[in-house]
């Protein structure tokens, strides 16, 4: 078969994510690309958590609302998904907590055979299922043994005795001949895209769904070169990162909307004081608290429009894990190279999902900032012709070194006359035009699908996976901008111009992306927008763009 | 080397005659032209203040400073310290600043035990913003948002900080330049949190020269045991920013505990950390 989606659901606690994780691995071990999609509600025990794994011989970047199967470890993941289920699709299930059609395993009766623990009940899933799968044991042992931390034997053996008390396989899922590629989330993406761009500290409070990031990045400090810090708040990150910054490390916070909106002070200081900083902001439905643990797009004008007063900054949106690599290498090269802040702008859905990634890791690379030449007495804001003031930090030359949230003259000291104001707003903002031609010699637009097609799907950040595979079956275009500020309009016009019908695609409200494209004089024909809280599966999306079409 | 007069800037100082900072100011300058005679490298020193009329001590000393935001000096002199902890980081606060807006970022700070110096201008009234009640103002404080008086207690700040961890904990006068630079210095010298809550007239909106003059007093070590906690706590509670009879300065409490800066970098320096291979990462993720 082509590909293959899976869906395992049990209440929080049932290590439903681990098994998903267990399962992506060995779809992966056998050649498969996959995407993982980790549905869970904000608590620890109870509740409904479900991953679904979706594998596929071509590259992948989003899940159907349609399974082949369905793992159940409690009664609700019977009920709440059984509609999803293809024809010829099967659910599995643990015999002694779930009654359904099927095939049922006691999952419950070989842990406590083995002497094991309740949620090894998830192993007992993960050995019926290979079986189920047409999947050869020693691929799946030799997955659990890489991918277990604790208690390996006792879970094999687990796994081991379920997968013998499956009579025949239901499927075929045979090995294919493709490269195995690294699995990683978006969030994991993200901090391997900062490291290789050099950085040397990451900041930040647990948020989700950001907090990966931090827990990721702390786990492999030393391996990656990297310092962690978590503070007492959002504020504080924020305000220790442009220290840090000054100090002359490579610095980088992540958060939420509601984390962010305490770091916009810290923000607007960057702006006047030119600190080189990157913030990713990984949305989450809002306003306030919203839906803590799922996805949304709604922040995009926020984070474009945030901070007092004018200053520039650049907002990249990575729509898949090799741009979040990318693009956040890119977020600290540009941070460093022109003074400003710069945002990786993601979602739950790209930061949590986890991809087959495929990146070349020498693309990113640390790019030197301009740095003063010890001649003469330093002005650390002198005002130059591209408005770029060469950076030196204290203590290492003999630069005295004078930052400031105050307007300021060019060696930083503070001032309130007209002229030395204008001139430094000037210098400041003279910055963009470098900037754009920065930016121009990147990718700004994405086009995918049909490129013939003049009905073009519109779409930016985690959506576009959803979109791609749209298009590719409807025989549409889709484009998707990742710079999102300096606002990319002339790239955007190239792609659009020849278009009849431009469907916008968003998962926010109010079309956010539209309202930005309107405000440039392109105006949308229709949106599509979910708001939800959940992100667009391939086949909803088809039946909506259908809808729009007919 | 540079001298006093040296470490002086163009910038136009624009505090009111009188005002308690010029002591502070002064006693800043002499301190650090003092310890570049026994050794330090004035281009490690990095001073950082916030918002008020404290704050343009920045602009008035020829050192690397960094001018932050209301209440936010704590943050940025952590992040400075912990990305070089080779450089030398005093900060400077208002009593508005250090005490309202930013005060989780102190207690973070004394807990934590950070290895930088915390100096407070603790004039009690808000003078930038033309005169109104902050966290160390008596009660019945008549200032411009309480015309009928401050309803609230004043937050003892010597107690907080104590409870809080510091590891150095004192109070000083601007009008006793000689003891403040003493205090300072020792501030400077110590490895770890040292904060001193630096007692100052606002010459137009609180003008407490008198008061303070006929009341403080010199903690010796005869008289006060600086390493006993319990002693430090009953001499912060001799005044508790109210009227009082006798205001002792001096260091409350001094003890050596690991740095945060120590048990956090072990050894690294952020500045000069060499990224690591992610390659080597990546494998484990197949």
């Amino acid at each position: 078969m082509k590909e293959i989606s899976i869906l395992i659901g049990g209440k929080a606690g049932d290590g439903i994510r681990q098994a998903g994780h267990t399962l992506a691995r060995l779809l992966n071990r056998i050649g498969y690309r996959i995407f993982f999609y980790d549905d869970y509600p904000s608590l620890i025990r109870g509740g409904h958590n479900f991953s679904i794994i979706r594998a596929s011989k071509k590259k992948i970047e989003a899940h159907k609302e349609k399974v082949d199967l369905i793992v159940a470890l409690n009664q609700d993941a019977v009920e709440k998904h059984k509609n999803r289920l293809n024809s010829g699709g099967m659910i599995l299930y643990d015999s002694e907590k779930v009654e359904s059609q099927g095939v049922g395993v006691d999952f419950m009766g070989i842990v406590k055979e083995l002497e094991g623990v309740p949620i090894m009940r998830n192993t007992a899933a993960i050995g019926a299922l290979a079986k189920v799968l047409n999947i050869e044991w020693p691929v799946l042992e030799s997955v659990m043994m890489d991918t277990i931390e604790k208690e390996v034997d006792l879970n094999i053996k687990i796994a081991q005795s379920a997968y013998n008390r499956v009579e025949k396989a239901w499927f075929s899922v045979p090995k294919l001949n493709q490269k195995i590629l690294p699995l990683i989330s978006g969030n994991e993406a993200i901090a391997l895209g900062a490291v290789q761009a050099g950085l040397n500290m990451y900041i930040a409070y647990p948020m989700t769904p950001a907090s990966a990031i931090l827990h990721y990045l702390a786990e492999h400090e030393d391996d990656l070169g990297v310092v962690t810090i978590h503070p007492e708040s959002e504020i504080g990150v924020a305000l220790m990162a442009l220290g840090a910054a000054f100090s002359g490390a490579k610095t980088m916070v992540g958060t939420s909307g509601g984390g962010f909106a305490l770091m916009t002070e810290a923000l607007s200081l960057s702006g006047q004081g030119e600190f080189p900083i990157v913030f990713v902001m990984v949305q989450r439905p809002g306003p306030s608290t919203g839906v803590p643990t799922y996805t949304m797009q709604g922040d995009l004008s926020f984070v474009i429009n945030s901070g007092h007063g004018e200053f520039l900054k650049v907002v990249l949106a990575p729509g898949n894990v090799e741009e979040a690599f990318y693009l956040t290498g890119l977020a600290m090269n540009l941070a460093w190279k022109f003074q400003i802040p710069c945002f990786v702008l993601s979602d739950k859905h790209l930061s949590e999902s986890i991809f087959s990634f495929e990146a070349d890791p020498d693309k990113v690379k640390p790019e030197d900032p301009l740095l003063w030449d010890g001649q003469g007495e330093y002005k650390r804001y002198l005002d130059t012709q591209n408005g770029i003031s060469p950076l030196a930090f204290p203590g290492n030359s003999a630069a005295i070194v004078k930052v400031t949230s105050y307007e300021h003259d060019e060696y930083g000291i503070t001032t309130e006359e007209s002229e030395q104001i204008v001139r430094m707003q000037q210098k400041r903002l003279r910055k963009k035009k470098t900037i754009e031609d920065e930016l121009s010699k990147h990718e700004q637009v994405k086009v995918y699908g049909n490129l013939e097609s003049k009905t073009v799907l519109l779409c930016w950040g985690s959506t576009k996976g959803a979109c791609i595979e749209v298009a590719e079956e409807l025989g549409l275009k889709v484009v998707q901008p990742l710079v999102l500020e300096p606002f990319p309009i002339e790239p955007l016009r190239k792609v659009l111009s020849d278009a009849d019908k431009i469907i916008d695609v968003e998962v926010n409200a109010t079309g956010q992306l539209a309202t930005l494209l309107s405000a440039h004089g392109i105006c949308i024909d229709d949106m599509i927008l979910r708001f939800d809280a959940r992100p667009f599966t391939v086949d909803v999306l088809l039946d909506k763009v259908k809808e729009v079409l007919s | 080397m540079t001298t006093v007069k040296e470490l002086g800037t163009y910038a136009q100082n624009t505090w009111c005659p009188g005002c308690g900072n010029f002591g502070i100011l002064n006693s800043i300058k002499k301190v650090l032209a003092d310890l570049q005679d026994q050794g330090l490298d004035l281009n490690k020193v990095v001073l950082a203040s916030g918002i008020g009329c404290h704050a343009k001590i920045v602009d008035y000393v020829k050192v690397n400073s960094f001018y932050s935001i209301h209440g936010r000096v704590p943050p940025p002199i952590s992040g400075i310290k912990l990305a070089n902890p080779d450089l030398v980081v005093i900060g400077h606060a208002g009593d508005g600043d250090a005490y309202g807006e930013g005060i989780e970022h102190l207690i973070f700070s004394a807990k934590r035990n950070i290895n930088v110096t915390f100096i407070v201008h603790n004039n009690r009234v808000y003078g930038l913003t033309t005169g109104q009640f902050t966290p160390t103002s008596p009660a019945g404080f008549i200032g411009r948002s309480t015309p009928r008086g401050s309803p609230e207690e004043p937050l003892n700040p010597i107690e907080l900080i104590l409870s809080a961890g510091a590891t150095f904990v004192a109070r000083g006068f601007s009008g006793k330049p000689k003891h403040l630079q003493l205090l300072i210095k020792a501030a400077i010298k110590h490895q770890g949190f040292a904060f001193i809550d630096v007692l100052q007239p606002c010459f137009t909106f609180y003008n407490t020269y008198d008061f303070y003059n006929k009341r403080v007093y010199e903690l010796t070590d005869k008289a006060h045991d600086s390493s006993d906690r319990e002693a430090a706590f009953t001499k912060a509670g001799e005044w508790i920013y109210g009227d009082g009879e006798r205001i002792p300065i001096g260091i409350f409490y001094q003890v050596k505990r690991p740095t945060y800066d120590e048990k956090l970098l072990k050894g690294r320096i952020p500045v000069k950390l060499k990224p690591g291979n992610i390659r080597s990462i990546l494998e484990k993720h197949i």
